[in-house]
């Protein structure tokens, strides 16, 4: 691919400009009616890309989840995720798209248009032209599922799961829907505020992270919070997840461009550079605090970093990613740690992670954006060529109004919702039902079997035969020390076995590695030349009590 | 007939059967269990939260044996259960307890016979 030949390098400079076009507010108003058509080696793209997104939530965030409960709880945690999957799907076919997305619609919500996907098939959406628009629709949905999902790790552990799932349903059109339609879908944070977000870091992840405060703030701690352990019951499935999210994520910011072109590259090297650097930042950071790096460290640091990266991804340049990421991986570790002081039980950190790293994301986006990575991000930011960085500070400005209007509508939303819910459903599983745990108390299941109906191998062996007689007769002997008092030598033999491997003398090794056991001043010894173990043995008591006598005994 | 009942580290379980192996001992019981003597827990970190585990986790060794095994046996677990050149702190304990009888369910065999190398 050295050699682009002149058409080629057309048609990429026309995806960008394409990209450039749609993904601003008022493309609605040029898109010709008539849409370009559709482009093969785009439409490969985000199929590839939706698949990958789907792969953060199921399995990749479930295994982060399930990794960090208890085991009594793991299977509840990946239910969180694998439900998600399926309820918020169905609900954003039947009508969260339109409500995100539809035309004509009011400032909360999009109009009804494509309720139940009508008119969607066979033509393209003017949001991405050369995708068919049940692409765009599919794409768009495994944002609906994850988004949800990402809040259950606040409330893992004590939610109960019919409360669980009215949450998440009206979360997801009540909250999610009109966040999509103000910043995607052509309303009033992208049209008016002028706030610049590449791939959802606002829309998911400062709004889920603002929603699990409120949701972990409102459920209150789990039972023995504070003074019991409660650790991570497995790590390896932890770390598999957030690998899965490292590289899902390639579909979730490189996705975003929406097509197969020079920005998706930017956005993807973007992606990858601040999960490296982040892991690197928070193994640092917690090196420096407790002197020892941790896989979880890493696992979270990474994750921290794609965050953070997410609402820049497509508008900065991969030096800008570095320090975004580290930054995200080093200002979300010290946001973890502040949380016990703090008070409040967020299970799994969906705090610290998302809303730390997505605000911080979305701050540093309005400080290193430049029109030279994405020249969109004139129309999008509604005049400037760049941020702070660039000698805009109104871009930053402008980034934090977008993070302050999330963070309220979805934070009085979500209270609101659990409000109303908790009047129908109990939100909260019973003392019983959360010393239990939810795998049972929930779903009936349990994730880890001990005992019972494990398989045993059946090993055939010869007849047994009584053992009658040990098949090598010992060189047993025992010396006796004669002349020590007797505390003197048990604290001495003490003081010797005490000593560190380098230490030892070498009369001590030779005797250590013969003698069974010590009864008295009598020494049984189960090898060795009976004369030399004499001496060596008189040889060792001789130094605290000259008048130690080592004596054989029949 | 003794009952010995031994609580070892649990990464010194091969050497341990290796040198009860040569004085002709297979058979034996292990279970997996947590303890505390006088070697100090684990402080375990996650997320910057420092958990200190009391408890330690050993392997428990249940092995029948007649008379004539017995300090055989008992010297078998002391060479393959100590570390290093001088032992360490937290190596184990041996228990040995009388044992009343010993029945061989498949064949009804019981006492001294019904105990296999």
């Amino acid at each position: 691919m050295v050699n682009l030949d002149a058409p080629m390098r057309l048609r990429r400079l026309m995806f960008v400009a394409a990209v450039a076009l749609v993904v601003s507010s008022d493309a609605r108003a040029q898109a010709p009616a008539a849409s370009p058509a559709i482009d093969t080696g785009d439409t490969a793209w985000m199929l590839t890309s939706t698949a990958l997104v789907l792969m953060m939530t199921i399995p990749g965030l479930a295994l982060f989840y399930g990794g960090l409960v208890r085991a009594k709880n793991v299977l509840s945690t990946l239910m969180h995720s694998f439900f998600c999957a399926g309820l918020i799907s169905v609900v954003w076919v039947a009508i969260g798209y339109t409500l995100s997305f539809g035309s004509g619609g009011n400032w909360l919500w999009g109009g009804l248009e494509h309720l139940g996907l009508r008119g969607v098939l066979g033509t393209a959406s003017p949001l991405a032209p050369t995708i068919p628009h049940a692409l765009f629709v599919a794409y768009q949905a495994t944002f609906a599922v994850i988004t949800p999902a990402l809040i259950s790790g606040a409330f893992a552990e004590r939610m109960r799961f019919p409360a669980f799932a009215a949450f998440m349903l009206l979360w997801s059109v009540v909250i999610y829907c009109p966040m999509v339609h103000w910043v995607w879908g052509g309303g009033w944070i992208a049209s008016q505020l002028g706030a610049l977000d590449f791939a959802g870091g606002t829309v998911v992840h400062v709004a889920s992270g603002i929603s699990a405060l409120v949701t972990a703030v409102y459920l209150g701690r789990r039972i023995g919070y504070g003074h019991e352990p409660m650790v991570p019951h497995n790590l390896p499935l932890t770390v598999i997840g957030a690998s899965l999210l490292w590289v899902g994520w390639f579909g979730f910011n490189a996705g975003s461009a929406l097509g197969s072109n020079g920005l998706a590259a930017v956005a993807f090297i973007n992606t990858h550079t601040a999960a490296a650097a982040a892991a690197l930042a928070w193994l640092a950071v917690e090196s420096l605090k407790t002197g020892k790096p941790t896989l979880l460290g890493a696992a979270s640091g990474a994750v921290a970093g794609l965050v953070a990266i997410t609402p820049g991804a497509g508008f900065v340049t991969p030096m800008a990613s570095i320090a975004i990421g580290a930054a995200g991986g080093a200002v979300c570790c010290l946001a973890v740690s502040l949380k016990p002081r703090l008070g409040y039980d967020d299970a799994l950190d969906v705090v610290g992670v998302h809303m730390v790293g997505g605000t911080l994301g979305a701050l540093l986006t309005g400080v290193f954006a430049t029109a030279t990575v994405n020249p969109a991000i004139k129309d999008l930011s509604l005049g400037l060529t760049g941020g702070l960085l660039y000698g805009h500070p109104r871009l930053l400005w402008q980034q934090t109004l977008g993070v302050l209007a999330t963070c309220a509508f979805c934070g009085l939303g979500t209270l609101a919702l659990l409000v109303v819910i908790n009047a129908v459903f109990r939100i909260r599983a019973t003392r019983d039902e959360e010393i239990l745990g939810l795998d049972l108390s929930q779903h009936s299941e349990r994730a880890y079997g001990f005992g019972a109906g494990e398989p045993v191998a059946v090993v055939t062996s010869a007849e047994p035969r009584p053992a009658m007689a040990p098949p090598v007769p010992g060189n047993r002997f025992t010396i006796a020390i004669d002349g020590v008092d007797p505390t003197t030598l048990v604290n001495r033999w003490r003081e010797l076995c005490g000593a560190p491997d380098r230490r030892a003398s070498d009369d001590f090794k030779q005797v250590y590695a013969q003698v069974t056991t010590i009864r008295g001043p009598r020494f049984r010894f189960r090898g060795g030349d009976r004369e030399q173990m004499r001496q060596r043995l008189e040889t060792l008591f001789k130094s605290v009590s000259p008048g130690a006598r080592a004596r054989l005994e029949a | 007939m003794k009952m010995i009942v031994a609580i070892i580290r649990p990464e010194k379980l091969d050497s341990v059967q290796q040198s009860l192996a040569e004085c002709d001992v297979y058979l034996m019981t292990v279970s997996e269990v947590l303890g505390c003597g006088r070697q100090h827990g684990t402080v375990e970190v996650y997320r910057d939260q420092q958990y200190e585990e009391r408890l330690v986790p050993k392997l428990k060794l249940e092995i029948a044996v007649n008379e004539a095994f017995v300090e055989d046996a008992v010297e078998a677990i002391v060479r393959g259960a100590r570390s290093g050149d001088a032992g360490r702190v937290g190596d184990g304990k041996i228990f040995i307890l009388p044992l009343e009888d010993c029945v061989r369910i498949r064949t009804g065999e019981v006492g001294a016979l019904a105990i296999g190398p």
